[in-house]
Parts: C-alpha cells; structure tokens; sequence
C-alpha cells in the first residue's frame, strides 16, 4: 500500500467515503436478493447494486488513478457506459421470461409472496367448502 | 495518514463485496424457480466485478480494470442467454 501514501487527505477522504458508501450499496442490494419474497420484487433490489454501487466504485477508481498518475485516467467509464447500457437489457429480458413462465404456469405475479404477508390475520372459513390453493400454500416448491 | 483511511475503507468494501457475493450465490443455489437462479448469478458476476475494480485500487495496479471488464461483458452475455433460454426454450433460433 505504498502508493496510497502520495495521495492528498481531502482525496483520500473521498475516495473511502466512495467506497465505502458503494460497498454499503450493493451489500444492501445482495441483502435485498435474499431477504425479499417474490421474484419481481428481487429484480429491484439487485439493481441497488448496478446503479449505485457501480457508478461510485468508479468514481472513486478514476479519482484515483488520476491524481496518483497526475493525469486524467478515465477508462472506467467504459464500465460506467457498458454498465448502464446493458442493464435494462438483462433485466428487461428476465422479467419477460419470467411473466411468460409464470403464465405458462398459471401463476399471478405475486403468487410467490405468503398469503401472511398479503391477507393479515384472515383465518380460512371452516363453512366454505372450497380448500386452499395449494399453489399459494406452498412458497418454497421444488424447481420448476 | 490517507493510507491508514483509504487500506480500512478499501478492506471494508471488500468485505462487503464477498458478503454480498455469498448472499448472491446462497439466492443462486436456493433459488425456488430458474429465473431466481439467474437472477444471482446475475448479482454475483457484478460483485465479482466490483471487487476486482477495488483490489486493483487496493494494488495500485490498472491492469486488473481489463479483467473487470472481461467480467462484465461475461456477466452480460450470460444473463441474456440465460434468459433467453428461458423464455423460448433454445438459445439461438
């Protein structure tokens, strides 16, 4: 770490405020793909770690390198760039196939999610003769 | 000085980033469809990327930018195949 040394404190500074807050960013994003219910909601919580994570890493990279070469380093924005670019193409097309699987396995989009978290405390009706869904009874199903 | 607050934020990303990374790959092998598969390993080649770009700062070494780029193109290329698959049944028609 000896080239760290020939950096100024204010750069310093920010480039570990940078990383830090980017690091930050994308654990909450893999935290987000484990923790939340259904798959459309994970779709969000994984783009946390593209856009944020992404842009401050090289924010902080390119500030670095260029004040340690003492010109300007700027090919992390070819990272940026490709970044931003293919994101909503990845995400576009698994949201799509993942509604046209969920129609082909006649599945709302947000029957994923427990019926505790949508419908309260709501207890079956002993009267009504009709059983529960199977589909929404079980969330964590065998690969289908 | 600016080494001692740089090397503690740069190991505390990187310790982010491989926690993040195994929340990831816990979502890939748990997963309970295909596209949740996809979707973490998705997460885990931006990680892995993420983390290569902060080992290179940690190195001051720029060549390792090239190999997360490479990272990225890969991540890409899986993904949309991946979904592809998913969606039409064949890659390439």
């Amino acid at each position: 770490m000896r080239h760290l040394e020939q950096l100024p404190p204010w750069a310093a500074i920010i480039i570990a405020l940078c990383v830090a807050i980017g690091a930050s960013m994308t654990l909450l994003g893999g935290l987000g793909v484990v923790r939340l219910k259904s798959f459309y909601q994970r779709l969000h919580a994984q783009t946390l770690a593209y856009s944020a994570g992404t842009l401050l890493t090289i924010i902080a990279s390119m500030l670095m390198f260029s004040l340690l070469e003492s010109r300007t380093v700027l090919h992390e924005l070819i990272i940026g760039v490709f970044v931003i670019v293919t994101t909503p193409v990845t995400t576009l097309m698994l949201s799509r196939a993942a509604l046209r699987r969920d129609r082909d396995a006649k599945l709302g989009h947000d029957e994923i999610v427990p019926p505790q978290r949508r419908a309260g405390p709501a207890k079956p009706d002993p009267a009504s003769a009709t059983p529960p869904i199977p589909a929404a009874a079980a969330p964590d199903r065998p690969d289908r | 000085m600016s080494a001692m607050i740089l090397g503690f934020a740069l190991v505390y990303a990187q310790f982010a980033l491989i926690l993040s990374l195994a929340l990831a790959c816990w979502r890939m092998l748990r997963g309970p469809r295909a596209q949740d598969r996809v979707l973490g390993l998705d997460t885990m080649y931006v990680n892995a990327m993420l983390l290569f770009l902060l080992v290179g700062m940690g190195n001051g070494n720029v060549f390792f930018f090239e190999s997360a780029l490479v990272i990225a193109v890969l991540g890409f290329v899986t993904t949309v195949c991946a979904a592809k698959f998913l969606m039409r049944g064949e890659v390439i028609e």
